[in-house]
């Protein structure tokens, strides 16, 4: 099974170590513990996928650490990347 | 555990045996590339931020560094004769190392012409000088090694980082002192920093830095793109992301100091441990201001597959993503893909990276070292533009 990485229990997303297809269940691991997930769209070799719901407006964390906010709700196994996560960060455009 | 270099005046060991040609004003520039072209143990070098001095007190700090960088054996600094950025700036406080010096100021030689000719037989001179130098061993407190990475994607944090990191961690158990830059790489990754800043002054200098770099992102007037395509083509959504996994190549190894790189000064570790230096993570200004730091040798992670040569530091490429690793196999030194097809373990390949850099302090060429021309670059951020944001580099 392919395999999908967490890097820490309070992320919300999971990195993937393969590409994946719509539907594929995925091994995903934390540390020695690991389960099962379903990827909802065909995803990318390192990138990301959420682990449950994040809605508009809520804090997209992997390593522990807020990454960015999510721009739309994403759904359980959906690709989360630039096109629905902004950075909070060294923005001139957001004072 | 020890390496072999070349011991120098000020206590100083150097890896390489290099001769800096500098052409202190753009104008001569020429004139050291062609000295360089026929002399093999020089390197030629120049900045392009005028040839006047008031405003450019970095770039002669960080030439100082450049320098006193023990891989350097013995410089030549040519001139025009006309600029206010003089070689004199320079010679007094080098003429104290020790190591062989010449100046050569074009318009008194007889021009352009004349100065190349009579610099060639100067470094070839030289060259006979330092050749009768010899390594001997050295315990890895002479030792300044330099972390940088280029061309993130996700597997990152994952492998070439996290094996480099374990190898830094490794060399600061034995003495050395290891330097990151990159502040831009540090935005979104505080909490860790802050954590593993060894006193509080640290942590506070460290911020410092980091409030001051993203003033310089957020400053107005152009909207500003700090994540390239390969980044985002490689699964990093944001820049917090890739700091994140950006700093995992520093260790686990509490930070024992923040060097200060500006008009005031260019600082270098002075006791073995993990520093952060101000500076850039654009690749040729930060490995020379790495470099103006003392550190002998670069080693630097990619996902995506770039590389490049440092001038002064020899570099060590270490790719995490083994599609790319594929792709580039002759460029690189260490595969760390290995990792993410599960086949080596962080462990095992940051040993490897441990074992790669005393070779490399010895005497082993990199994988690209003299079949290329190492980059260079001198970073001098405008005074004037720093004093509208509100930065201060005085740490």
């Amino acid at each position: 099974m392919k395999i999908a990485m967490v890097m820490d229990p309070k992320d919300n997303v999971a990195t993937l170590l393969s590409d994946v297809e719509k539907g594929e269940t995925v091994q995903v691991r934390l540390g020695e513990e690991s389960r099962e997930e379903k990827v909802g769209e065909p995803i990318q070799f390192g990138h990301k996928f959420a682990l449950k719901r994040i809605a508009k407006g809520e804090n997209v964390v992997k390593y522990g650490e807020i990454i960015g906010r999510a721009t739309q709700d994403v759904d359980t196994g959906y690709h989360v990347h630039v096109h629905n996560v902004e950075s909070l960060r060294g923005r001139g455009d957001k004072r | 555990m020890e390496f072999l270099g070349y011991q120098r005046h000020d206590g100083r060991v150097g890896i390489r045996n290099l001769i800096l040609i500098f052409a202190v004003v753009e104008c001569v520039e020429g004139i050291a590339r062609r000295i360089s072209e026929q002399v093999k143990s020089t390197v030629a070098v120049t900045h392009h931020y005028s040839c006047l001095h008031l405003g450019n007190e970095q770039v002669v700090n960080t030439m100082l560094g450049i320098a006193e960088n023990p891989n350097i054996a013995g410089f030549i600094l040519i001139g025009m004769g006309c600029e206010a950025f003089r070689a004199e700036i320079f010679s007094e406080r080098l003429s104290k190392s020790g190591k062989p010096m010449e100046i050569l100021g074009c318009r008194e030689m007889g021009g352009l012409v004349r100065t190349i000719e009579s610099g060639v037989e100067i470094a070839r001179n030289m060259e006979g000088e330092i050749s009768t130098q010899r390594r001997k061993p050295f315990a890895l407190d002479h030792l300044v090694v330099a972390v940088k990475c280029g061309g993130s994607d996700a597997t990152s944090g994952l492998a070439a980082n996290a094996s480099v990191g374990f190898a830094v961690d490794q060399l600061i158990k034995q003495g050395a002192s290891v330097v990151f830059t990159e502040p831009i790489e540090a935005i979104g990754g505080e909490t860790e920093l802050y954590r593993r800043a060894a006193h509080e002054s640290i942590r506070k200098r460290i911020e410092k830095v980091i409030v001051n770099e993203e003033k310089y992102w957020k400053m107005p007037g152009a909207r500003m793109e700090f994540m390239c395509k390969g980044n985002i083509d490689g699964g990093l959504s944001s820049i917090e992301e890739k700091s994140l996994g950006a700093l995992h190549k520093t260790g686990k190894s509490p930070i024992v100091g923040v060097l200060e790189n500006s008009a005031r000064k260019c600082e270098r570790p002075t006791a073995p441990g993990l520093y952060f230096q101000d500076g850039t993570h654009l690749d040729a200004q930060a490995v020379t201001n790495l470099a103006a730091a003392g550190a002998q040798i670069l080693v630097f992670t990619t996902g995506v597959g770039a590389s490049f040569e440092g001038l002064i530091t020899p570099t060590i490429r270490v790719c995490g993503n083994p599609t790319s690793f594929k792709k580039v196999k002759s460029d690189m030194d260490i595969n760390a893909g290995t990792i993410i097809e599960g086949k080596e373990s962080i462990e095992e390949v940051g040993s490897k990276i441990f074992r790669e850099i005393i070779e490399v302090a010895s005497g082993k060429k990199t994988k690209l070292e003299g079949l290329i021309p190492g980059v260079f670059d001198v970073l001098r951020p405008d005074p004037r533009l720093d004093m509208l944001a509100g930065i201060s580099r005085r740490l």
